[in-house]
């Protein structure tokens, strides 16, 4: 803080970077505003990855596994055991590995990306993947609850069970709020709204660093090696916050298609 | 509707970063939709199968462990009634030789006995027989003895045939009496 308010009367001014320095140029630019940009590039080669990465660990398969498949087989199981088995249960979950399993690994290289230092850019700090990727989960689960449930569905699902008839004026705005309207706003808001915070935070402390160490003053200079510590130590938050958000949405979209498919027993 | 606030936003004013991109939009919702389909199409079967063959491994190694164990039990079974039925046996064998043993022994007494009893008989008979020549040629003997001992005593020559002879009989049945007394 003090490194951050010291240098004004040095030299020059420090300008923090803003959302601004979010929409880089266009790396290939057409159209008015918009271009092919850096997040674009970045989607695409994560499927690539994603792609590359399973079908190698999964195309010689052994019953005693090699390192390249038991790695796959890890990352694997651990969508499907431990979200989409432990979440959604029964016969039924099955169906719906492919979607966690796709959404979990797509949100999470797209996360990655802000970690790694020269890409150093989560695709979802922009905030129109976030939302096509809670969309898609939106009509997902709803479409499933009207097929398990038929039409009742949207009857289970705002009007809950056991509650006083005269509390129910009140409850099921309250529901239809919460499921209908804000569960996707929040589930793709939150992606992005971390994604941002964090590839800020990181810009943020990019640019202190290089303005303490352009300044004349030895001592200044030498606080710039603080802002590097919190750096590094904001850094390794980040990575593990994009970790967990990949996490978190892939658990909240099981937790959604669990929702609709029993909901007569919510 | 987008883009007005798009432009509205890159001329001058910061930029609204809850206003997405409409490109970016399609990218994302086209690269999703590519992965899925590789997942589903390849990635999950292929892994699936994998998972599904190393269950049936696993449970078709337990199966074959089963199956060891069963026969080690079913063979551990039958040496223990072979066994048993060994030593059934043997104490069969035991008590046969015991009873045999004890067979002969009763027999070979028994055989023992009589032949003692036979050579016992014998020695009577044979006692008796001796004992009766010996009571023959003693009575003609001690007869002829004492009369020659009782002549020369007497001085006079027992030439009466008939007075000896019945000197002799009495003596012979004092003698008589005498050894019964002594025998009882």
């Amino acid at each position: 803080m003090i490194a951050l308010a010291l240098p004004a009367q040095d030299s020059g001014s420090f300008t923090p970077p803003g959302i601004d320095e979010m929409h880089l140029p266009a790396i290939l630019p057409w159209g008015a505003h918009d271009g092919f940009s850096k997040q674009m590039l970045l989607v695409i080669l994560s499927v690539v990855i994603i792609a590359t990465f399973f079908i190698l660990a999964a195309r010689k398969q052994q019953l005693v596994p090699g390192k390249l498949q038991f790695a796959g087989e890890m990352a694997y199981g651990f969508v499907r055991n431990s979200i989409a088995k432990d979440i959604i249960g029964g016969k039924d979950f099955i169906k719906y590995v492919p979607l966690l399993f796709s959404l979990f690994f797509f949100i999470l290289v797209n996360n990655i990306y802000g970690a790694i230092p020269v890409i150093q850019l989560p695709s979802f700090s922009h905030v129109g993947g976030a939302y096509v990727l809670a969309g898609i989960v939106y009509f997902t689960w709803i479409i499933i609850g009207i097929k398990k449930n038929g039409l009742k569905y949207f009857k289970l699902a705002t009007v809950p069970s056991g509650v006083p008839w005269y509390i129910l004026p009140i409850v099921v705005p309250i529901e239809i709020i919460s499921n209908f309207l804000v569960r996707p706003v929040t589930h793709s808001l939150r992606l992005f709204a971390t994604m941002l915070a964090g590839h800020l935070i990181v810009m943020l402390a990019g640019s202190g660093i290089e303005f303490l160490v352009m300044q004349e003053n030895v001592l200044l200079k030498g606080t710039s090696v603080l802002v590097l510590v919190g750096a590094i130590a904001m850094y390794m938050l980040e990575a593990l916050i994009m970790a967990l958000q990949a996490y978190v949405f892939t658990l909240l979209t099981a937790i959604y298609i669990e929702g609709a498919l029993h909901a007569d027993s919510h | 509707m987008n883009q007005l606030i798009i432009s509205a936003a890159t001329e001058g004013e910061a930029a609204n970063p809850l206003v997405p991109n409409v490109w970016e939009m399609g990218v994302v919702l086209v690269g999703f939709a590519v992965l899925l389909y590789i997942v589903v199409k390849f990635i999950v079967p292929m892994f699936e199968k994998t998972f599904a063959e190393r269950a049936e491994a696993i449970e078709g190694g337990i199966a074959k462990a089963e199956a060891a164990q069963a026969e080690a039990s079913a063979a551990l079974e039958e040496y223990k009634q072979q066994l048993t039925d060994a030593r059934a046996e043997a104490n069969r064998i035991r008590e046969e030789a015991r009873a045999e043993g004890a067979q002969i022994l009763a027999d070979l007494k028994a055989k023992a006995a009589a032949e003692s009893a036979r050579i016992t008989e014998q020695a009577h008979a044979a006692i008796e027989s001796e004992r009766q020549a010996a009571v023959v040629s003693l009575r003609s003997e001690v007869g002829t003895l004492a009369t020659t001992l009782a002549g020369r005593i007497v001085g006079e020559a027992l030439t009466d045939d008939q007075r000896a002879a019945r000197v002799v009989d009495r003596f012979l049945a004092d003698l008589e009496t005498q050894s019964a007394g002594a025998a009882k």
